[in-house]
């Protein structure tokens, strides 16, 4: 199939589609329950506000939490075998520049940064890099703090159970700012967004 | 989500568990299966409810394959004791019940071959050893003790228990109760604990497995069953995670 001007090319994968959003879900969850059962022991001087919580009660939020913690990790595992078997993650996040990521997002903040449907600018790729990891380090994290006696050596490797529970929070941390931008460009970068339902980008005008 | 949810919850919990536990053995975990139920006990829109619950009980079964019988917890040292211990329990620190340790009998029933009641002096006369181990409390917070008393492998053996039943339960002079698998009770590290730093902690009998959270270690343990039959648990019917391991 030849594209023309005005035939509308696939730019997201299908099933790059389909995991990202069954991930957005599975974070969601995982984010607001995971406050809640932060909030029945806080590590730091704060709790989140109640109605920013998923589960009720510690309970509830448990339950949430080592339910959805399994779309999340099987979700997780096909969305990586499919980005590097198929050669997602080369053709759409190599080559990775840090110097172009600074560069794009000082452009990005003087509105200079034009966002070419289908191709990720360097503060992207830089930026997914980094959320999928943040992730694979919260699922980590997540299990040594789950089975600190069965999977000792993984605990002992993050720093023991206390440290772990640190290293857990601030993957959750790092994927909420990372959210807090990604969201925000989304909703405010015209056409971007249901391209990620669609898969196609708009026809240029 | 308010609370009554959860509560809602936790009141199905137990159904749930015996006819899954029933079904699991012929075809495994369903969902239809568990929703064949909904028409008597569950309300219309408790399908997530109901989902959350089938989803732990599948974890159950997950931890219970993640358990190796022969890995031990981490040990540490005198000093790195966690002093004040925290004081955790679903009352206050005050109401802790006061139990005479001269007339103190422990009960026994169930799958037991020898059901005579045990007194203080009778469990000290048994082999003793202690452990110095990491709580990790399903709240989140850990901290480190030190326990003493009869290894509860050698104490099931040692009063004929059927050691191929599925549960072990536990009644509790607080009224608390809870039950744990016998993989987990046969576990080396598995304590029948007498002495440790203060009396509130569970005086005079308590349970101390660092194999799972501290809500499965009983306190102020009055009676020991064992069975096949899923005894629940004071957490565990309000909506915890009934395997709960570490
Ligand atoms: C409501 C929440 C979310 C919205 C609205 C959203 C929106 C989007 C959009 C529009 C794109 C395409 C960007 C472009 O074409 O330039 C995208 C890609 C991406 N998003 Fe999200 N997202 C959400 C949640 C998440 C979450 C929770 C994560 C990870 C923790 C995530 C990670 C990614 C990644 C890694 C990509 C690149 C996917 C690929 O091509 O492999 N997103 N998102």
């Amino acid at each position: 199939m030849v594209g023309g001007a005005d035939k509308p090319k696939t730019i997201h994968p299908l099933f790059v589609r389909v995991t990202h959003w069954v991930n957005a879900f599975a974070i969601f969850v995982m984010v607001l329950s995971g406050w809640r059962i932060y909030n029945a022991s806080p590590i730091f001087g704060f709790e989140f506000p109640k109605d920013f919580t998923l589960g009720g009660w510690l309970a509830g939020a448990l339950a949430w939490h080592f339910a959805a913690m399994w779309l999340l990790a099987l979700n997780g595992f096909a969305y990586l075998a499919y980005g590097l078997v198929s050669g997602h993650f080369r053709r759409s996040f190599l080559p990775i520049s840090l110097r172009g990521a600074f560069d794009d997002v000082f452009l990005a903040m003087r509105g200079l940064l034009h966002h070419a449907p289908g191709r990720y600018n360097a503060a992207q790729r830089v930026s997914y890099i980094a959320v999928i990891l943040a992730v694979i380090v919260a699922i980590l994290s997540g299990l040594a703090i789950w089975k600190p006696v069965q999977l000792q050596t993984l605990t002992a490797a993050l720093g023991g159970y206390e440290a772990a529970r640190r290293v857990h929070f601030f993957a959750m941390a790092a994927i909420v700012a990372f959210l807090v931008v990604h969201i925000g460009l989304a909703v405010s970068v015209k056409g971007i967004l249901a391209a990620m339902f669609t898969g196609r980008a708009e026809a240029p005008r | 989500m308010k609370p009554p949810r959860s509560k809602r919850l936790s009141a199905f919990r137990p159904q749930i568990a015996r006819l899954e536990r029933r079904l699991f053995l012929k075809q495994g975990l369903s969902l239809g299966a568990l929703s064949l139920l909904s028409g008597c006990t569950l309300k219309d829109d408790d399908a997530v409810d109901r989902l959350l619950i089938a989803l732990s009980r599948f974890n159950d079964k997950m931890q219970a394959a993640l358990f190796d019988p022969s890995k031990l917890a981490p040990t540490y040292t005198e000093a790195e004791i966690t002093t004040p211990f925290p004081f955790n329990a679903y009352y206050e620190e005050k109401d802790i019940p006061r139990i005479d340790g001269e007339s103190y009998r422990l009960q026994l029933s169930g799958l037991i071959a020898d059901k005579r009641p045990w007194s203080l002096s009778e469990l000290r006369a048994l082999p003793q050893s202690s452990q110095i181990t990491r709580l990790v409390c399903v709240e989140g917070w850990s901290a480190i003790g030190n326990w003493r008393g009869v290894a509860f492998r050698h104490f099931l053996e040692r009063i004929g228990a059927d050691l191929t039943a599925r549960y072990v339960g536990f009644k509790c002079a607080d009224k608390y109760y809870s039950s744990i698998d016998m993989p987990s009770a046969l576990h080396p590290q598995t304590l029948l604990a007498l002495d440790f730093t203060d009396a509130k902690y569970g005086y005079p009998l308590r349970l101390r497995l660092p194999t799972k959270l501290g809500f499965k270690n009983p306190k102020f343990i009055g009676e020991i069953f064992v069975t096949n039959d899923y005894p629940g648990g004071y957490w565990e019917d309000k909506g915890y995670n009934w395997f709960s391991g570490s």
